[in-house]
């Protein structure tokens, strides 16, 4: 696994990967909710969402609570469905709960992770249902279950994915 | 392993004010979401520039990845043909000859439509279609159900437009950019379609309930006339929708509540057709292409007597009149089929 690197090149794409691994596989996640995929009711996890939280659990120093504005204004411009602003500022709140999670815990374990992706979760649906509720749909909150359960049981399966693209950002 | 603390990251104060400096972005930069998130709210229409703008950008991506899942489906289809071809032949011609009595039954129905137009005075309108395309997407991983057309204001697409395919409404057009724009589909919380049913004329208010499936609201209050399987076409009033495109049927009761399914089953939405913005009373305001009673119309007799207040327009205010005899031939078919 641990080699010396070979020559120049190679030390230039190690390091562009070890940046921008995170930010591509998030962008990535995000254009996946441009699939020609028409459903008629709400199941699919958010995936940018979700691979943001994870690398956010996963790797807390990479990036900092404003990093979440940058993917929150792509993910409302790119997919359809949210009004200008709603990513921003529940991705933006979420990060900074977590960091204030950060310093009440200081070290996380796996099962925390969960509990706090969890919570996280729970605070995204419920904003994005409020939201679409001023912006005047008029949905019962409960269509919103089937993806709040499907989101946090692939949480794990995430970080899994996660760990593994990590893995790979930090190999030589 | 602890994670290294991003509050205090070692004793530089140059770190510690760029920390420091990173959270006072992160709350300003809420502060304007929020902003935004209110201009959204009072003003749909605020940021449509911007907004359009990313449908068109990334509208190519969807049609891309459209044909690229059509091409694999399409292999299946293909080679299923193949193998099925005999008995596909005979089917396809069992159908084709049922097809073709049917058609000339309509054409007889087609021509006494006319005739009886001529009678009421009416002129056929032009044809009311604005454009035909593709739905690429929609927002799957969101509460609201919007869809992508791909056809902006390049084909004379602009937001207020219906949508609808063969079978029925699919929902409206809600912002256009130059090669894109996004459909508000039946079944999203925000649309409000007004519906009559098609056994009776009884009006109602077809809300979506953002699950796929339609609320049915009665204007009257304290009975509830739908029945399983009923069908509701749209009613006209109040502009916007042209009348009797089917939108749902009756699939039951949940409560007080009659809830159905729309008929464009949005998961197959393949082409779709937008039509021009409905005005019931357009032919006052000078516009030729729209219909004009000669003489004013009375109310047509064909119709099933009904209690209540029945929302039958009359002659005088429709605008596309193609709809209006069809309808009443079918009334009376499909309450025989539905006490068959």
């Amino acid at each position: 696994m641990s080699r010396i690197a070979g020559s120049e090149t190679e030390v230039v794409i190690g390091d562009l990967r070890r940046r921008y691994v995170p930010l591509t596989s998030t962008i990535f996640a995000m254009l996946l909710g441009l699939l020609p995929i028409v459903a008629s009711s709400l199941w699919v996890p958010n995936l940018a969402f979700l691979i943001l939280l994870t690398w956010r659990l996963v790797r807390p120093e990479i990036w900092q609570a404003q990093v979440a504005l940058g993917f929150g204004l792509l993910a409302d411009l790119i997919v359809p469905g949210a009004p200008l602003g709603q990513s921003m500022l529940l991705w933006t709140m979420i990060f900074l709960g977590l960091d204030y999670a950060d310093y009440l815990f200081g070290a996380r374990d796996y099962w925390l992770d969960w509990t706090l992706a969890t919570a996280a979760i729970l605070f995204h649906s419920a904003g994005v249902w409020y939201i679409a509720l001023l912006m005047g749909a008029k949905v019962s909150i409960i269509i919103m279950i089937p993806q709040l359960v499907l989101s946090i049981l692939a949480y794990p399966l995430m970080a899994r994915i996660v760990l593994r693209l990590d893995r790979w950002r930090l190999s030589r | 392993m602890a994670p290294p603390s991003k509050r205090r990251p070692g004793f530089s104060r140059r770190a510690q004010y760029g920390v420091f400096i990173g959270y006072v972005i992160a709350i300003a930069g809420c502060l304007v979401a929020a902003l935004l998130l209110a201009i959204a709210i009072i003003d749909p229409r605020g940021f449509q520039t911007l907004r359009s703008m990313a449908a068109d950008v990334t509208a190519p991506i969807s049609n891309a990845g459209r044909s690229i899942a059509g091409f694999f489906s399409g292999i299946g289809d293909t080679v299923g043909n193949y193998w099925n071809a005999a008995g596909q032949n005979a089917e396809l011609r069992q159908q084709l000859e049922e097809a073709q009595r049917e058609l000339n039954s309509r054409r007889a129905l087609e021509y006494e439509n006319r005739r009886l137009l001529a009678l009421l005075g009416l002129a056929q309108q032009a044809d009311d279609e604005v454009t035909s395309a593709r739905i690429t997407s929609s927002s799957f991983q969101s509460p609201r159900r919007l869809a992508t057309l791909a056809a902006g204001s390049g084909s004379g697409v602009t937001p207020g437009m219906p949508v609808r395919n063969a079978d029925g409404l699919i929902g409206r057009v809600l912002e256009g950019g130059r090669w894109a724009s996004r459909v508000l589909l039946v079944t999203d919380g925000a649309s409000n379609v007004p519906v009559r049913l098609v056994r009776d004329g009884t009006p109602a208010l077809a809300v979506g309930r953002g699950d796929g499936t339609i609320e049915l609201r009665t204007l009257e209050v304290g009975q509830n006339p739908f029945r399983r399987g009923d069908i509701l076409v749209t009613s006209g009033a109040g502009g916007l929708f042209p009348p009797n495109i089917p939108v749902a049927t009756v699939i039951g009761h949940e409560g007080e509540r009659a809830i159905a399914r729309p008929i464009a089953d949005p998961a197959r939405l393949d082409f779709a057709i937008v039509q021009r913005i409905y005005q019931p009373a357009a032919g006052e305001d000078g516009d030729l292409n729209t219909a004009r009673p000669v003489a004013p119309a009375a109310p047509v007799p064909a119709l099933p007597p009904q209690q209540g207040q029945p929302q039958t327009p009359s002659p005088g205010r429709q605008s596309n009149p193609r709809y209006q005899p069809a309808l009443q031939q079918q009334a009376p078919a499909q309450n025989t089929a539905a006490a068959r």
